[in-house]
């Protein structure tokens, strides 16, 4: 039996006690794989594992809060349930968790990128093919081969945790997470070579074209606020709605603030943004200071509290006593 | 109809430059990793191949726009009275749209049902519509995309309707198609010359890109489908589990036009702003005691896909309001797809 296959006996058996398991299916096309909730065995033949699952689908484990619900992950995704049970977002016994071991999703911006330089257009895919290795992608009569490693996301090629960090059932042997980043990331390097006034052109630059569709806000899945978002309420009325470059950009630095200690960079604002705007870059920035000063990284540890979330009269690497 | 014109892609700047002289020229262009419309300056590249991640919604129905300014102050004469003086908004400035493709442009004439009706007309946007030119191009079968489906809702990849000038590309340029008189005055331009000789390819160009999106579906039934859906919330959680609730599908469709009002004021002065409006939001239809009639999202997306595939069309004459660019699904963080939905619900009432 495939470890597919094997997965989804489990979530079967798992099934009657559950509102629903969180998965993902095929999509609309060949390069889109899409959220699938499983409420019947039909349903669970239809799940899908590979790089094209590059949703979180723990964005959705608040909302479905009171209900017991399953959930597939990836070693990123189970980074997300443990920051919502860290947080008290979510109930431990509410959620089963179900993972397999990760080997990188694609970053469809870095295909897309790939088939337009070879003439071809990622919007005309009618076939993908992956053996692990390489993606061939084959659109308008064309296919286009690209090593994995190149179009697979960012946060893929420096992942810690291949293997979900919490699993009530684990499918498959644990695989070596990749050998750690020697050096800074490529886009908070970039922006930490800019002089202030040059990184604040940048982000004008890109948040020109931000339409405020939140969809960065509402794909992650430590944005719990929701329906009571800073962005919108109208009592107390704390952003405008211009649509101007300075206002997009205080909500993203809200967004960013909200999140220090907490994101776990599944990088779901940035893929789900549809104008491709790096705001991921915001997040990393803030979670280098948050390790910095509190040696912490989020969503590894159930039961740690994010250092934001505590109180401590002396931090070990803040040293105002000897100020 | 006027004659077929045509332009070679080396005088494209030319004739770009000498619309931008006349009015502000609305171009595709990339900027990061999307294509948006911004204004025509001399060395700006535009993008004329993929469709725009945004449509040219704003150029007439801007993302903010502000309605008017006041100033309070208090009355000389009489201390214990307030004043209030209102200053109109500006005049919308004239406007070509360059190189967006049929569909973008023709998502206007369902805001025009709308906006421009005997009984509520709405001055901001008949100002901005009548300032605005739309200078089209059509598709070739290299723009056909999987989220094309303007077939489906009555339209095709060369339809004119909503567009001054349609252009087709062909060998080495594009031939010119005025629609209105609008558009006619746009090509009487000396860069432009006699474009006979290649009607007969840009028909052909028109001709294999209806082809390339194959048949569609019949959804004349939409309407009562969705409607006889209404009741059941089961039906519609299942549509919408796996929506996240933002507003990507609703900020770029060029058929959207909900709009709601904020007063933005600052001290004894301000605007009202009028912004677009996403009916995935949970305020979209929040009252002021506090109640939601659309409380959840699968509520909310009900009224999405029934606003577009049954409301509208039931109001204006079967004319639905989707003009098919396939936005929604493409920029849909989850790849929610919207064509799914209807045909679900079509498929459910047959039963």
């Amino acid at each position: 039996m495939s470890r597919l296959e094997e997965l989804k006996t489990r979530i079967k058996e798992a099934l009657p006690g559950l509102e629903c398991v969180i998965g993902w299916q095929k999509g609309f096309d060949p390069l889109h794989n899409t959220p699938l909730f499983m409420r019947s065995e039909a349903d669970v033949d239809k799940l899908e594992w590979g790089p094209f699952n590059v949703h979180n689908p723990a964005v959705y484990l608040p909302t479905l809060a009171g209900k017991k619900v399953g959930i597939v992950v990836k070693g990123c995704d189970s980074r997300s349930v443990v920051e919502l049970l860290q947080e008290n977002l979510i109930n431990r016994d509410n959620v089963v968790i179900f993972g397999m071991p990760c080997e990188g999703v694609i970053d469809l911006s870095k295909v897309k990128a790939r088939l337009a330089a070879a003439g071809a257009s990622a919007g005309a895919a009618s076939a993908v093919t992956t053996d692990g290795k390489t993606v061939s992608v084959t659109a308008g009569g064309q296919t286009v081969a690209m090593p994995l490693a190149e179009v697979r996301a960012d946060k893929c090629g420096r992942c810690q945790f291949p293997n979900a960090v919490l699993a009530d059932t684990y499918v498959g042997d644990p695989i070596a997470p990749a050998a750690p980043a020697a050096a800074a990331d490529a886009d908070l390097a970039a922006l930490d070579a800019m002089s202030v006034p040059e990184r604040m052109a940048f982000w004008r630059y890109h948040m020109e074209r931000c339409i405020r569709c939140y969809a960065c806000r509402n794909a992650c899945p430590m944005c719990v606020c929701r329906d009571h978002c800073i962005a919108q309420s109208r009592e107390p009325h704390w952003l405008t709605q211009e649509d101007t470059a300075t206002e997009k950009l205080f909500f993203q630095v809200v967004h960013a603030m909200h999140l220090a200690g907490r994101c776990t960079e599944c990088g779901e604002c940035q893929r789900a943004c549809p104008m491709d705007i790096p705001v991921l870059a915001l997040k990393k920035h803030l979670n280098r200071t948050i390790h910095d000063l509190f040696s912490y990284q989020a969503g590894v540890d159930p039961q740690a509290i994010p250092p934001l979330l505590q109180f401590k009269l002396e931090e070990d690497n803040i040293k105002e006593r000897s100020w | 109809m006027a004659a077929v014109k045509y332009i070679a892609s080396e005088k494209l700047p030319d004739w770009l430059k000498s619309l931008a002289e006349k009015s502000r020229v609305l171009v595709p262009v990339a900027e990061g990793g999307g294509v948006v419309f911004r204004p025509y300056a001399p060395g700006c590249q535009p993008v004329f191949g993929s469709d725009a991640t945004a449509p040219p919604k704003g150029s007439v129905f801007p993302a903010c726009q502000e309605l008017f300014r006041y100033e309070r102050g208090k009355d000389a004469e009489d201390p214990g009275k307030g004043t209030l003086k209102l200053l109109p908004a500006t005049e919308a400035e004239p406007t070509v749209v360059f190189g967006a493709k049929p569909c973008g442009a023709r998502g206007f004439l369902i805001f025009d049902r709308v906006y421009m009706g005997k009984k509520f007309p709405d001055p901001y946007y008949i100002n901005a519509r009548e300032a605005t030119v739309f200078v089209t191009m059509a598709c070739s079968t290299a723009n056909v995309e999987n989220t094309c489906f303007c077939h489906w809702v009555g339209s095709g990849p060369a339809d004119g309707a909503g567009s001054d000038v349609l252009l087709t590309p062909v060998a080495g340029g594009y031939t010119a198609e005025a629609l209105t008189d609008k558009g006619a005055a746009l090509l009487e331009s000396p860069v432009l010359s006699d474009g006979a000789a290649k009607a007969a390819e840009a028909d052909s160009v028109k001709a294999a890109a209806r082809e390339a999106l194959g048949e569609a579906p019949d959804i004349s039934t939409s309407p009562a489908a969705l409607l006889a859906a209404f009741d059941d919330m089961d039906f519609w959680r299942d549509q919408s589990d796996k929506c996240v609730s933002c507003g990507a599908c609703t900020y770029l469709c060029p058929t959207c036009y909900c709009f709601t009002i904020t007063d933005e004021p600052t001290g004894q002065s301000g605007r009202r702003m009028r912004s677009w409006d996403a009916c995935m939001h949970f305020q979209f239809t929040l009252e002021a005691s506090g109640h939601n009639p659309r409380p959840t999202k699968a509520h909310r997306l009900k009224n999405r896909v029934g606003h577009k595939f049954s409301y509208y069309p039931t109001l204006h004459e079967g004319i639905i309001a989707c003009c098919g660019c396939g936005r929604c699904i493409k920029s849909c963080p989850v790849s929610v797809d919207i064509r799914e939905i209807v045909q679900n619900a079509v498929a459910r009432a047959k039963g």
